[in-house]
């Protein structure tokens, strides 16, 4: 028995590491863009233009990943593509996670009509088809930083409200909540330190899945050239311009392509890893 | 006074005619154990919760009042109410693996009332714990203070449990089946502390159960229940003695019995069933 719990304990560890490692990564990308990165992510140059990357037949040396068709370092625009695609994850997910989960809370644990408001409105959120309501929101917004960060958030929050409000439901029943309640705390009180550090493993993995929804919204949303200015490289946009090439130079679209997949790959096995930790039963 | 009276108390389904309660009467006096018994749904949890208002949220009291140490709870606001119960009441709830919240340590949970509502400084609370746990006879109590709730067993909990009841000297403990969710083994020890813990804090307790051989322990009177009625209020002793009413006859010749287990059990007679029913629908107005 003790060394079955050994070897779950250190695979969820090894998880965690890399995930965390790799996002560690893209978060330094992001800082450091301007002075790490080999190239201006902007300058165009015709001469240069689908070049391949560094190991295959007539690479330039300095264009390690190759250029797109404009002759743009597609490594540099990769490193600065994600400035933009953590900065929505970490806000838009933090904003959403906030909100939704503090309305999951409320409407789980206090019952009675505040929950029949907040699920109703949960219900009515979630039958506009997410794509065409963001799609619908950025028209409306304008373009932009901000605007696709709204977007996420005004879509997204049910995503955690209906979880947490379930799992606070779940916990609600339990005895100790009862015994609380019995030893004289009150609402919000029992609310804050019975129900929330309960909750708290699967708001977390809920946040981190939420930051890799985020970066696969902004990036379909660039996709379909409804994020920033098409000056600012972002993964999205760079899947999208690389699709038109696919057939000459693979590599402007494959490289955003696996970078965006692992990062949000990265995301969802962090929450799990940290899942595992935070779990006091699993710990 | 008896420290807790209960009068009258009827309860139903909310938004319904169907009575859970039915104009329940019985009194606690100070030191005194009172076993409710009945079988499944006949509203002796109900009463517990009724008194601690953790009653489900579907339930809701028509009539009665309760007095805790002569104040009537039902006419108190929601916080006063909490504020009184808290520091003179305390549950000893049925199932030791849910009753412990799994994130917390056991320590915290035992002091918070005296924290909370006493006013204890944390350090004081602390060294009450490690009497506390001292006296349910947990070994190594600094140990299991800094524990998390998964850490210790089933029969170690309920301890906990008993220890964070018996904290802030209420005056009244409301033990709701307290061993039916224990090993066997365990629930003759468990039962013997709470009788012992309540001997020495001179705490009145209000034992629910279905448990004939746990009252006949512990309690001094008994009230029994059938469909949220009480069918009869005497002491344990004329009880065990010979009991007045039909039903709780029936109850008592249901015990199965150790000393000859080859007995077949004995279901309650259909006549008596009859009679009890007929008692309840007289009380609700309505033909049996």
């Amino acid at each position: 028995m003790a060394d079955a719990r050994n070897m779950v304990k250190r695979r969820a560890g090894l998880r965690l590491w890399l995930s965390a490692a790799w996002i560690v990564l893209i978060a330094v990308a992001a800082l450091l863009a301007p002075w790490i990165a080999p190239k201006d992510p902007l300058a165009q140059d015709m001469f240069m233009g689908r070049l391949p990357p560094f190991w295959v037949q007539g690479a330039e040396p300095g264009f390690w990943l190759g250029t797109d068709s404009l002759g743009r370092d597609v490594l540099s625009r990769i490193l600065h593509g994600a400035r933009i695609a953590l900065v929505v994850a970490l806000v838009a997910g933090t904003l959403t996670c906030l909100i939704g989960a503090t309305l999951g809370l409320l409407a789980g644990f206090l019952r009675g009509w505040v929950d029949v408001v907040i699920s109703r409105l949960i219900d009515i959120w979630m039958a506009f088809p997410p794509v065409l309501f963001s799609i619908l929101l950025i028209a409306v917004l304008g373009p932009g930083l901000m605007s696709i960060i709204i977007a996420i958030v005004v879509i997204d929050w049910t995503r955690f409200a209906r979880v947490v409000r379930a799992e606070a439901m779940t916990q609600g029943a339990m005895d100790y909540v009862a015994s609380a309640q019995v030893a004289g705390r009150g609402r919000i009180g029992t609310m804050l330190t019975e129900i929330l550090p309960n909750v708290l493993p699967t708001i977390v993995v809920l946040l981190t899945l939420e930051m890799g929804i985020a970066v696969i919204v902004e990036a379909i949303l660039s996709f379909v050239n409804l994020s920033i200015s098409t000056d600012d490289p972002t993964w999205g946009g760079m899947i999208a311009e690389g699709r038109t090439s696919i057939h000459q130079a693979w590599w402007v679209l494959v490289f955003p392509l696996v970078t965006l997949f692992l990062t949000v790959l990265a995301f969802s096995q962090l929450g799990e890893g940290l899942k595992d930790r935070f779990d006091p039963v699993l710990r | 006074m008896s420290f807790l009276v209960i009068r009258n108390l009827t309860a139903r389904l909310k938004g319904t005619d169907h009575r859970l309660l039915r104009g329940v009467s019985l009194e606690v006096a100070a030191g005194e154990v009172r076993g409710l018994v009945g079988e499944s749904g006949a509203g002796k949890s109900m009463i517990g919760k009724a008194i601690l208002g953790t009653l489900p949220r579907s339930v809701e009291i028509t009539s009665g009042e309760i007095l805790l140490d002569g104040t009537d709870l039902l006419q108190l606001p929601p916080a006063r109410r909490r504020g009184l119960i808290g520091a003179k009441a305390a549950l000893i709830p049925q199932d030791p693996l849910t009753a412990l919240n799994p994130s917390r340590r056991t320590g915290a949970q035992i002091t918070d009332r005296l924290v909370d509502i006493l006013g204890w400084t944390r350090a004081n609370a602390d060294a009450r714990a490690v009497e506390l746990l001292g006296e349910v006879q947990i070994p190594d109590p600094e140990r299991v203070l800094r524990a998390y709730p998964h850490e210790l067993s089933g029969g170690m909990r309920q301890r906990v449990l008993i220890a964070s009841a018996f904290a802030a000297e209420p005056k009244l403990i409301i033990a709701d089946e307290p061993t039916t969710a224990l090993d066997v083994t365990v629930q003759m020890q468990i039962l013997k502390l709470i009788a012992a813990m309540q001997a020495r804090h001179g705490t009145a307790l209000l034992f629910v159960t279905h448990d004939l051989g746990v009252v006949s322990k512990v309690c001094q009177r008994l009230s029994i229940l059938y469909g949220g009625l009480v069918v009869e209020d005497t002491s344990a002793r004329d009880f065990f003695g010979g009991p007045r009413h039909a039903y709780s006859r029936a109850l008592l010749a249901a015990t199965p019995k150790y000393t000859d287990p080859e007995a077949s059990l004995q279901p309650v007679p259909d006549a008596v069933l009859a009679q009890v029913q007929a008692e309840v629908a007289a009380f609700d107005g309505r033909a049996p």
